[in-house]
């Protein structure tokens, strides 16, 4: 059980963006990855997503390779990056019901209290585009709650745009999925509130 | 599976609803640029009657092209075709639900606008019918095959001359077949043949295209 992955190496023509990055999650893990602007963060989370393919070295679900059983792999797994997913037309509440989690089943009614949850309760009744960005974070963000039975949560800058009390609040959701058994890989550029993190550093060896 | 696919069918229909000016765009072209010929050629019933097949299925392959680059590239812009990516459902059938969603607000209307077209160029009911039935088989078609184009051109710059420039070639079967149809009806030589390889190019194209398309979206996102 976990996610593994072995020496995963990404180039960018001729630059090497990381390289031999290995490491192994289990149950109830949390992992920081961290490093520099360009040092290839995004990159080594859309390979373990299974959306960029590495130039070397695999990813490993289970003990399988994930490109192998990638069905499988993504009921597994939650993924929220740079880009939030959200459509400007459609109100925030249409938004996560219709595309939040693409196949699982979702209501208005589920929607809209997970959209409570992060203090969105009148902004849930309307369009996206009329959204401030950090309120469309949260809106994106609010997926993490419709998907408590997901095992793994891949987060790319979860906290980035959000005022203090709403990145507490994510800091709790967080902790609470590794408290459940739960894994965790998030990039981010502020001190994330998660006890007993590791921490993987790209970019400093080379 | 059927599930996603129907939200995301929803979710697309939903979107042309509330941006109705882009949905209406495509037919409002095929609507002018078929009024423009009876007006630049003047009232000579013979003429019109024979280039009228041909004009037709050249509007509403231009028509169709118009808004096909946009088929994924919005998707792509926001982030949420990255999630669609990430669904557990097969790739193919999300596509599949894309393109029907995008012939329901393109080549449906395209059908409901063609008697209208007829009367302008004085189509008889029998051609019309052809035309029509012609129409009704070959605009899935050109959804099913832009869907391909749109995928390769993800993310290129010039998005939309490029999906152009991919589809023409694969669009003209559809164009000879289309128009020769209604062309066979009118000269008594009977129009079935052109039909059914219509068909068959729907069958086909219904068949193959979700993969390609598929296996485009992968590609643009490595």
């Amino acid at each position: 059980m976990g996610l593994s992955c072995h020496q995963l190496t990404c180039r960018r023509g001729r630059n090497t963006l990381f390289a031999g990055v290995s490491f192994a999650l289990q149950p109830g893990e949390a992992l920081w990855v961290q490093g520099r602007n360009g040092s290839g963060k995004t990159t080594l989370l859309r390979s373990l997503c299974g959306l960029a393919l590495p130039d070397r070295g695999a990813v490993h679900w289970d003990e399988q390779p994930i490109l192998a059983t990638r069905a499988h792999y993504h009921t597994q797994l939650l993924h929220i990056g740079h880009a939030d997913g959200l459509k400007q037309d459609l109100l925030a509440w249409e938004n996560l019901a219709l595309g939040g989690l693409p196949g699982a089943a979702c209501t208005r009614a589920d929607a809209e209290q997970a959209l409570a949850a992060f203090g969105l309760k009148a902004e849930a009744q309307r369009p996206v585009r009329l959204l401030s960005q950090g309120q469309r974070k949260r809106v994106a963000l609010a997926r993490l709650l419709l998907a408590p039975a997901r095992p793994l949560w891949i987060l790319d800058e979860p906290l980035a745009a959000l005022d203090q009390d709403t990145a507490a609040q994510v800091g709790e959701v967080l902790q609470a999925h590794c408290a459940r058994g739960g894994m965790l890989v998030l990039t981010t550029h502020q001190e994330p509130a998660l006890a007993g993190a590791r921490q993987l550093q790209l970019g400093a060896a080379c | 599976m059927l599930k996603a696919a129907c939200q995301l069918l929803q979710r697309d229909l939903l979107l042309a609803m509330r941006r109705r000016s882009d949905a209406l765009l495509p037919l409002a072209f095929f609507l002018v640029t078929t009024t423009l010929f009876p007006l630049a050629i003047g009232p000579d019933t013979k003429l019109l009657r024979s280039i009228a097949p041909g004009i037709v299925w050249v509007a509403a392959l231009l028509a169709s092209l118009l808004g096909l680059q946009r088929l994924f590239a919005d998707d792509h812009a926001d982030g949420s075709l990255e999630q669609l990516l990430l669904a557990p459902q097969p790739l193919q059938v999300l596509v599949l639900a894309k393109v029907l969603a995008h012939w329901l607000t393109s080549g449906l209307p395209l059908l409901l606008l063609a008697p209208l077209v007829a009367l302008q160029y004085g189509l008889d009911a029998q051609a019309l019918g052809v035309l029509w039935l012609g129409l009704l088989l070959g605009t899935p078609v050109l959804s099913l095959l832009g869907s391909i184009g749109a995928g390769l051109a993800l993310g290129a710059r010039g998005g939309s001359v490029l999906v152009a420039l991919i589809l023409m070639p694969l669009y003209i079967p559809l164009l000879i077949l289309g128009s020769s149809a209604v062309v066979a009806a009118g000269d008594g030589t009977g129009s079935a043949p052109h039909l059914m390889l219509l068909g068959a190019l729907l069958a086909g194209s219904l068949a193959a295209a979700p993969w390609a398309a598929a296996a485009a979206l992968r590609i643009a996102h490595e």
